[in-house]
């Protein structure tokens, strides 16, 4: 009898565990190569895994929620001979009773400090990290020698937490994989750099023009033309000519990219990813459009590969289509800085002393002030402008 | 069917071996006319002939020289040592020539040492010795010691048809006390593989040969106090599954490690140290050795039940833990 193991892949190479949120096949479902099976989050990534091998689904072994070291069998997929045979996966572990006659009173050291934890193992540290518990809640109610709190204290903590029912006005919810990383990587970014945001009217007349004579030329070619290629190709120029914002820093070091490769920020349920278009400055305005729209599409169905979700050297945030003005965007570590969109809208304008109406937009620039001053952030801005409120 | 004991299984597993392979051969001490002090070769001579069959001189050294010139030259000679404490006598040529032959020339030296090892008889410092880690130490050589009549004919079955030296030792306690029945076909068992004998929650021992009934016993003694241990039993020492050792630590984030062989340079100082290097965080208490002390091992029975780890033992630690 053939089978193929399912495996938590690695998915990119700083990832060394996955949370398997949820199974798109029940045991006993015939599956097709390459067919998606189950899907799974990440720090880095949220994706569907495609199975390794036609068959059936004889076996999971991960259920929905929990999260694996990479390489962990998830499943079986045999060849359908075999009847499904019970989930292996053992039971959350029961706290286990205790005899009470070999544990020792707490000595008086601990009783004096009733917030201490104490002396705290090694798995009972990285539990409370990853379900962000604060180990003075357990302080006292560890029923290990001396009061230490155990492996089981903690997960009988961590059960009962996420079992209590809703009482009164609050509910607390785990964070899920992507949510930490998002969390994480943002503190991150604020205590890295020095974060100023600077801002730009636009004039879209040129752009909206443009736009509507070139639309149905790209719609032929099978590409809808948003407004957003525009401001990412003339980002791009722009950043050919100041090359500081499309760097990093490393220590003392200032680390200049060669290549130009632009992260776009993608809204997708349960929080964002930055897919990134990968030499942007080598392309024009069709060639980004096509991959601004490939991008997004396979963000929001997580198709997206983890190597399309690295390397970016400047980002670009579009709030704007959600209604926002304007926004102050965290900058996207390493990166420097990162342009900001707001909504396009008609406001009255004084054009040549005259009150007209003009399709205007706010732009931001969040940059780093470590090595970039205000003069070069501004003096980008204004090529940015420039060339939008001048295009042909 | 009948129930074949561990050493009727081992025996088994030679005379299968020689009906299958011409190349295959044994030589040891009394090995022919009296059929092994044990009897592991108890038949052999009338079956396969004085030239499969080869009484030796008593000298240890030359039997493992001879072994080692008949595998460079082609045969896979099966030597026994006729207690394992005698291994020393050709500690050189097994260290110094068999387990370096494939790095220095890449020739392989499918070379079978086996030998009782282990106390419990009653049999003094001379022949009740636990020698596996003089050779655990040595790259280039493989060490067995299975517990079960079904590993024992097994791995000795994958020892003859390894190409490279194997050390074989076997627990001559466990000789005629344990038995079971095994599969009338062909079967092996492969080397570097441990298995689980019991699944437990809440503490997981590890250990090889004849401690695996100690840890089993004292399992069932436990699980009455509401104690579940995990017994994981190595079966080969190198190489050994590192990866199964992880994962009982993983799984009940303590970790008993017992063997019968004296403390330092113990393999449970290995153990301890790969759990340590790869699964420290998931530890919830510390790595507890359960091992003989380190002295030669008494001939006094009093002093030789004291020598040697016992239920009680398992059960005190396990407790400790437990409640650590």
């Amino acid at each position: 009898m053939a089978e193929t193991k399912v495996i938590m892949p690695q998915m990119g190479e700083s990832i060394f565990e996955g949370t398997l949120t949820r199974w798109l096949k029940k045991p006993g479902d015939a599956v097709k190569r390459d067919e998606p099976l189950f899907e799974i989050s990440t720090d880095k990534i949220d994706s569907e895994i495609p199975a390794p091998a036609s068959g059936t689904l004889q076996q999971i072994l991960v259920q929905e929620g929990q999260t694996v070291e990479i390489n962990t069998v998830v499943g079986i997929i045999g060849d359908g001979n075999v009847a499904t045979g019970p989930s292996t996966v053992a039971s959350p572990k029961a706290a286990a009773p205790v005899p009470q006659a070999s544990r020792p009173a707490p000595a008086s050291k601990e009783e004096e400090d009733e917030t201490a934890p104490g002396h705290v193992s090694p798995i009972v540290r990285r539990l409370a990290r990853e379900h962000g518990i604060d180990l003075a809640e357990l302080a006292g109610k560890g029923t290990g020698i001396n009061g230490r709190i155990t492996k089981n204290d903690i997960l009988a903590f961590i059960e009962q937490r996420s079992t209590a029912p809703a009482s009164g006005d609050t509910e607390r919810v785990p964070m899920s994989a992507i949510r930490k990383s998002i969390s994480e990587h943002m503190v991150m970014s604020l205590r890295t750099s020095a974060h100023v945001t600077t801002f730009f009217e636009v004039d879209c007349s040129s752009i909206l023009a443009a736009r509507d004579a070139l639309k149905a030329d790209f719609e032929s070619a099978g590409t809808k033309l948003t407004v957003t290629p525009f401001f990412v190709l003339a980002a791009v120029r722009a950043l050919k000519r100041f090359p500081i914002l499309n760097s990093s820093v490393e220590g003392d070091t200032i680390v200049y990219r060669k290549n130009i490769n632009v992260g776009i920020a993608v809204n997708i349920e349960g929080g964002l990813i930055v897919p990134v278009i990968k030499d942007a400055g080598e392309k024009n305005l069709q060639q980004l459009s096509e991959a601004i729209n490939d991008l997004g599409e396979r963000a929001r169905t997580k198709r997206l590969t983890p190597d399309e979700v690295k390397g970016g050297t400047f980002s670009v945030t579009n709030p704007g289509q959600f209604g926002a003005v304007i926004g102050t965007p965290i900058i996207n570590q390493p990166q420097v800085a990162i342009l900001c969109m707001g909504g396009i809208k008609k406001r009255a304008v004084v054009v040549d002393d005259q009150i007209v109406a003009r399709p205007m937009i706010m732009l931001a620039l969040s940059f780093d002030h470590r090595i970039i001053d205000g003069a070069v952030a501004d003096q980008f801005m204004a090529d940015v402008q420039k060339q939008l409120e001048s295009w042909s | 069917m009948a129930l074949t004991t561990y050493v009727e299984a081992i025996r088994q597993g030679i005379w299968e071996e020689m009906e299958r392979d011409e190349s295959v051969f044994v030589l040891g001490e009394d090995v022919g006319i009296y059929g092994g002090a044990f009897k592991v070769t108890a038949g052999m001579l009338e079956k396969f002939g004085e030239s499969r069959v080869v009484d030796t001189p008593i000298s240890e050294s030359g039997i493992v020289g001879a072994a080692i010139g008949a595998a460079l030259m082609g045969m896979r000679p099966v030597a026994e040592m006729q207690f394992a404490d005698f291994i020393s006598c050709g500690f050189d040529q097994i260290t110094n020539f068999a387990a370096k032959c494939r790095y220095r020339w890449g020739a392989p030296v499918p070379m079978v040492i086996r030998g009782p090892s282990g106390g419990g008889i009653h049999g003094g410092p001379f022949h009740s010795q636990n020698p596996e880690m003089y050779f655990v130490h040595t790259p280039g050589l493989k060490v067995l010691c299975p517990s079960t009549a079904y590993d024992a004919k097994g791995l000795i079955k994958s020892a003859i048809r390894d190409n490279d030296p194997v050390l074989f030792f076997e627990h001559k306690f466990l000789y005629r006390r344990i038995k079971e029945e095994l599969p009338s076909e062909d079967f092996t068992v492969p080397i570097g593989k441990a298995i689980t004998r019991r699944k437990g929650r809440d503490i997981s021992i590890i250990t090889y040969g004849a401690m695996v009934y100690i840890a089993l016993d004292a399992a069932k003694e436990l699980e009455k106090e509401g104690i579940e241990l995990e017994v994981l039993d190595l079966r080969s020492l190198l190489p050994y599954d590192r990866e199964a050792v992880l994962e009982a630590a993983k799984k009940t984030s303590k970790v008993i490690l017992l063997h019968e062989d004296t403390r330092i340079g113990g393999f449970a100082g290995e153990l301890a140290a790969l759990i340590s290097e790869e699964a420290f965080d998931y530890l919830d208490g510390p790595i507890r050795r359960i091992t003989a002390p380190d002295t030669p091992v008494p001939y006094s029975p009093p002093l030789e039940e004291f020598f040697l780890p016992k239920v009680s033992d398992v059960i005190r630690v396990a407790r400790e833990l437990y409640a650590y």
